[in-house]
């Protein structure tokens, strides 16, 4: 089992996440890019990603909450922050980020929310830290670091600023 | 001979006669009055409502929310805007929608309300959307209703009208900010108007800065002002220093005769117009409920003009009946 002293420092997390971003932009593979962050961890993330990256166009925000699946058992806990993107998103490069992948719903809710704004060409999935525990069919393509976790262990990110990670018990979390 | 009378026992009323609102985990079930809601609820709401009225920016209009939800409009009483707003916030959150027009159907051939509400349950309605005549359907539907499905007043009789109230903060929220500076004033027949009395109640939790009712003595309640708002009788005192006005429509249908002389005599002295309109905060905005009887309470050109915002408080509608029903339908059944 992963303690907390095996988590690397988010600075040095989000340097990794940029050099392969940028690989990836100079290889043609993400042309002109919009960047969008997953409310609330994924936006601090992709803050610090898109300063590095020099992006013209703003950061793009999605707020998942009305596209959760678990409406049913946990209801409606909705944050002040209305989803927001900057452009149109049909046929665009989308860098989706977000702090950590685990089960991997939060993923599937926010594409389907992206869905509903337009086509994009192809969504390029980033997160700091990638977890075992997933659920669903879902994959990062950029990858701060892997970290393997009981289930009982989740990642926590605090941020904005300064943006910092540890490692807690569930019941911490709650 | 001697008698026994069989006498019913009378319900005491609840030490809180809102609390029905509420689930045992005091999460909002129902949205019956603004009373008992308190500014955490409403706050909550507004906040929510602000979320989702970026869904009307974007190509698909619609969240997966209440997919596999059904919501039942049970119009007793005649509507349009209120109903299709209703409806169009049910759709917008993908849940299947009925409108029932019981002014005509079934309650005409004699079927009592309960037998009409037990018929549209077995259908297996989530969300019964209220509006009737009589003052007290809706909490009377909430009472009846088996324990997993809603009820919002869309406006019963005299006495509330809780989601116009709602869109009327919402509205002057986004325009104005803080309410704590404001100077409110509500204009007309307050006395026929279920909007006005949830106004009132939902700008007082609000703490609105001053909150004014003005119109002629034959209507406005004896008894308002011990609920927090001062009483004008004369426009141009009741107008000056006011940031909000909010025009009442003459409720001609609801007003037994004698109240008024005239509709002309009312507009000579209530009736909004450009020139009274000077007498209120130059950046004073102007709101209706609707429909707006142009020419008896509003003249058209302020209807119409820069400072109204009366369109905005429709499209707001949508946003904020949405918040209401996702939230009442995320309570415990």
């Amino acid at each position: 089992m992963t303690s907390s002293a095996e988590i690397k420092p988010v600075d040095q997390l989000i340097d990794t996440c940029f050099s392969e971003l940028k690989q990836a932009v100079d290889q043609g593979k993400l042309s002109n890019p919009l960047m969008v962050g997953i409310h609330s961890g994924g936006v601090w993330v992709a803050e610090a990603l898109h300063q590095r990256m020099n992006l013209t166009e703003p950061l793009g925000k999605l707020n998942i909450t009305f596209y959760r699946d678990d409406f049913d058992t946990l209801g409606l806990h909705p944050q002040v922050s209305p989803s927001y993107l900057p452009a149109d998103i049909d046929g665009r490069n989308i860098i989706l980020v977000d702090d950590v992948l685990y089960t991997g719903r939060t993923i599937r809710a926010a594409m389907n929310e992206l869905f509903d704004y337009g086509r994009p060409a192809r969504i390029w999935l980033v997160v700091l830290f990638e977890r075992d525990g997933r659920e669903l069919p879902i994959a990062a393509d950029t990858v701060g670091q892997r970290v393997h976790l009981a289930a009982d262990r989740q990642i926590h990110v605090d941020g904005p600023d300064p943006l910092s990670a540890r490692i807690v018990t569930r019941e911490e979390n709650a | 001979m001697a008698v026994n009378f069989v006498r019913p026992s009378i319900p005491k009323l609840a030490a809180d006669p809102w609390a029905i609102q509420f689930d045992a985990q005091g999460h909002l079930k129902h949205l019956l009055t603004i009373e008992g809601l308190g500014p955490t609820w409403i706050t909550r709401i507004l906040d929510t409502a602000e979320n989702f009225m970026s869904v009307t920016d974007r190509e698909i209009k619609k969240v997966p929310l209440l997919r596999g939800r059904t919501v039942v409009n049970l119009f007793f009483e005649s509507s349009t805007r209120t109903r299709t707003t209703f409806e169009l916030a049910a759709k917008r959150l993908s849940a299947d929608v009925l409108n029932i027009n019981l002014s005509t159907s079934a309650t005409t051939k004699g079927e009592s309300l309960l037998d009409t509400l037990r018929n549209i349950e077995a259908m297996q309605a989530d969300m019964f959307v209220v509006r009737h005549d009589q003052s007290g359907a809706a909490h009377f539907i909430a009472r009846h209703v088996a324990p997993h499905v809603s009820v919002l007043n869309a406006g019963d009789g005299w006495h509330a009208h809780p989601t116009q109230a709602l869109l009327d903060a919402f509205t002057i929220r986004r325009i104005k900010g803080d309410f704590a500076p404001l100077r409110i004033a509500i204009v007309g027949d307050v006395k026929h108007s279920r909007v006005a009395r949830s106004q009132i109640h939902a700008f007082n939790s609000l703490n609105v800065g001053e909150l004014r009712v003005i119109g002629p003595r034959t209507l406005i309640p004896n008894d308002i002002e011990p609920m927090g708002v001062r009483v004008f009788h004369d426009m141009r005192q009741g107008l000056k220093d006011v940031d909000v006005i909010i025009m009442l429509r003459l409720q001609r249908e609801r007003m037994e005769g004698g109240l008024l002389p005239t509709e002309q005599e009312f507009y000579r002295l209530y009736g909004l117009t450009e020139e009274k309109l000077r007498w209120a905060k130059p950046d004073a905005i102007v709101m209706h409920p609707g429909p707006a009887n142009r020419g008896v309470e509003i003249e058209s050109r302020v209807a119409d003009g820069p400072q109204s915002v009366i369109l905005e408080q429709v499209s707001n509608g949508i946003g904020v009946r949405m918040a209401v029903m996702a939230l009442c339908m995320s309570a415990e059944s």
